[in-house]
């Protein structure tokens, strides 16, 4: 591991270590450039991962004070528990289920595609799929995605057996086992999936990908990497010039350290990079920073979601093999005919017996609860996850009274459904019933939407510097040695899972930041 | 008040028979109740056992499991008296207890199942309901007790995952192609 002083201020610094950061930190140091990688969270490993819903949740959720406000049921429900996202080194990738889908041409150009739609903040990116397709196919061979580079899909599990049937009954033509960063083969040093059912507590045996146990070691082993575990950053520092120049955190003792920067990328998930940048205001930036256009926090998106479980009359055992085992494919497609603008995936998945008391009907109680708890073992699982419309008014905001440990302000989350949402819901929640009751099913339970896993666009990407946070290189429009590096840069949220797309994301913007530097203009 | 909590969620997974195996009892006032098979006893630190047996008849009538037993019930009940450490949480208990009490005209456990329901879900706006809901949908569901009674199996890394115990066993649904689920390596 490098040690780079605080006052050097020659570094890259990455805030944040998950599948932006992660990433980043890796790719810069590959070609060479001193990287300092600042992690809120602590550091795990496969040997410190828990086969256990509730232990795991504890050890690596980002679990700090938040507060919500808008009329989602997790306001409610949930209401200091907003996402369901991760403080740990490898952020998110540690959690996540592994689904690695590139987001679809027309996703690109929303606006241009579903038109102007009241009360949606649609626009078009600044990039189309031909800018990020050599970076798609980096990004697959990188993280070993399965049915790319001669992987093989994974075998399917009962849960993927239960969707498959009720899929080609349904008439449903693309149902497999899905896009994985989930090893079929040993692949690159690491092991192959044996099937454990416990992707989203940390895979204990490194068979999916995470920065934590590929990009980091690999951007360590370059000697250019200086990692900071269980360092909150607290706020951006800029000069009389206004470019940034050093990052203010605290260490896990709560010692507080500035550390010099030439250049900084913010990758904190979309509820943490915006609450930063608003956190930095100064007498130069008195809206926060790279906030000229007022958007910073904005458009606060987080795919439209829902849960379809369906009870069988034999057992079906959901929870045996990877959470999130196989897809349907066919409803991403944009067609009006529906009734709604964008399309959504149907994946499964399977919730332990505890996460499914938690989150089945949150604050139910009662027989008819219990009936269906009572039905856990025949239960199959899917998830539905689509484009929702970005909104204005959903938003990453600071608490006027909250304030964290170190004193800053805690963010608040606002989110309502878009009726694009709402009627895309109503539509996965019966085509997923469908799905199980062609199977043989003999009753489907709607799902509400779980704290948020997908945070999304909180600070856009933007041809105008008027529209957005930051530019197609995820370079903010305000501050030219500033960069967005994770999730919040998507001007939309398109229907896929966006690991994938927030990886090739930020190889794309580690060669943009080694050109700038090379050519001295930051 | 301080007593031993005997107690040990290992004891108590069954023999294969279905019966509970252990001790576990409210020994303050040495209530026990009796389980199914068995008799077990958990030690309270802070709450008396009267609203300890009245809270697991709480737990009970919000998230009835016929078939599940009051040993899974007691452990919300543990966790309760844990929560009671704070003297705040211990008088809201014993406060929601008492006015159910109240409520029946003297002992709330002696009335009707029935009964029980009415008065208790009379309050369901009430904290002591909203402390024991939100206790046990965690504390009921997390322990391999209820595991074995729901047919979860837990943890699975220590056995080699289910790559080859049963992760596509299903007979009775139709075996996808192979280019739809490529066979294990």
């Amino acid at each position: 591991m490098a040690t780079i002083d605080l006052n050097d201020d020659s570094a890259v610094v990455v805030i944040g270590s998950g599948a932006g950061g992660g990433t980043l930190a890796n790719e810069l140091c590959q070609k060479g450039i001193k990287t300092v990688l600042l992690e809120a969270g602590s550091m795990e490993s496969t040997e410190s991962f828990v086969n256990d819903e509730w232990a795991a949740f504890g050890q690596l959720s980002w679990l700090d004070m938040r507060t919500t406000s808008g009329d989602w049921r997790v306001a409610k429900d949930f209401p200091n528990l907003p996402a369901w996202i991760c403080k740990t080194v490898g952020g998110s990738t540690t959690h996540w289920a592994g689904a690695s889908l590139r987001i679809q041409e027309h996703e690109f150009k929303a606006l241009t595609t579903y038109g102007e739609i009241e009360g949606a903040t649609l626009m078009d990116w600044p990039i189309g799929l031909s800018d990020l397709e050599p970076y798609y196919a980096k990004a697959e061979d990188k993280m070993g995605v399965t049915r790319t580079n001669g992987i093989p899909g994974l075998p399917g599990n009962n849960n993927f057996m239960a969707m498959y049937a009720g899929a080609t009954k349904l008439g449903y033509e693309n149902c497999h086992t899905g896009n994985m960063a989930i090893n079929s083969r040993p692949r690159n040093g690491r092991t192959s999936c044996q099937q454990l059912g416990f992707c989203f507590q940390g895979c204990k045996m490194g068979a999916k990908w995470s920065t934590l146990y590929t990009e980091i070691p690999d951007a360590d082993a370059t000697g250019n990497l200086d990692l900071r575990a269980g360092a909150q950053v607290l706020q951006l520092q800029h000069g009389d010039d206004g470019k940034v120049n050093g990052v203010l955190y605290a260490d896990k003792d709560g010692n507080q350290s500035l550390q010099k920067a030439r250049v900084v990328c913010v990758a904190g998930n979309s509820i943490e990079t915006p609450r930063l940048l608003l956190n930095s205001a100064s007498s130069m930036y008195s809206d926060g920073m790279a906030n000229s256009s007022g958007q910073v926090g904005k458009n606060y998106m987080r795919h439209m979601t829902g849960s379809v479980y369906a009870a069988f009359d034999k057992p079906v055992r959901m929870w045996r093999g990877t959470t999130m085992a196989g897809i349907i494919t066919d409803e991403s497609k944009h067609d009006t005919s529906r009734g709604f603008a964008g399309g959504y995936e149907m994946e499964t998945l399977s919730l332990g017996l505890p996460f499914m008391a938690a989150f089945l009907d949150p604050g139910a109680w009662g027989r008819d609860f219990t009936r269906k708890m009572d039905e856990y073992q025949n239960m199959a699982g899917m998830w539905l996850v689509g484009e929702d419309m970005p909104q204005e008014s959903n938003a990453i905001t600071l608490h006027e009274s909250e304030k964290d440990a170190f004193g800053m302000p805690v963010p608040n989350v606002e989110f309502s459904d878009h009726p694009n949402d709402i009627a895309m819901r109503e539509h996965a929640f019966t085509q997923g019933s469908e799905v199980y009751m062609a199977a043989g099913a003999k009753e489907a339970y709607r799902v509400p939407p779980y704290p948020s896993t997908h945070n999304l666009g909180t600070c856009r990407m933007s041809e105008k510097a008027a529209d957005g946070v930051c530019n197609k290189w995820g370079q903010t429009h305000d501050i030219a040695n500033l960069f967005i590096s994770d999730g919040s840069q998507f001007t939309t949220g398109a229907a896929e899972n966006p690991t994938l797309t927030i990886v090739s994301l930020a190889i794309r913007q580690a060669d943009q930041i080694a050109k700038l530097m090379t050519e001295k203009s930051i | 008040m301080q007593q031993t909590v005997v107690f040990s969620r290992r004891k108590f997974l069954k023999t294969g028979t279905g019966v509970l195996v252990g001790s576990l009892a409210f020994s303050l006032g040495s209530v026990s109740t009796p389980a199914v098979g068995d008799t077990w006893k958990l030690s309270l630190e802070s709450l008396d056992s009267d609203t300890g047996k009245a809270l697991l008849k709480v737990a009970r009538h919000i998230f009835p499991h016929d078939t599940l037993d009051d040993a899974v019930y007691a452990l919300v009940v543990k966790d309760l008296d844990g929560a009671a450490a704070d003297a705040a949480v211990a008088g809201m208990l014993s406060d929601g207890v008492a006015q159910l009490n109240d409520d029946a005209g003297g002992n709330w456990l002696e009335a009707s199942d029935e009964d029980q329901l009415k008065l208790l879900t009379a309050r369901a706006d009430g904290p002591m309901f909203g402390k024991v809901k939100g206790t046990a949908v965690v504390s009921l569901y997390n322990n391999e007790m209820a595991w074995e009674h729901f047919g979860y199996e837990g943890a699975s890394f220590d056995k080699g995952g289910y790559i080859n115990r049963g992760f596509q066993d299903l007979e009775w649904l139709p075996q996808p192609s192979e280019s739809a689920s490529p066979p294990k390596a």
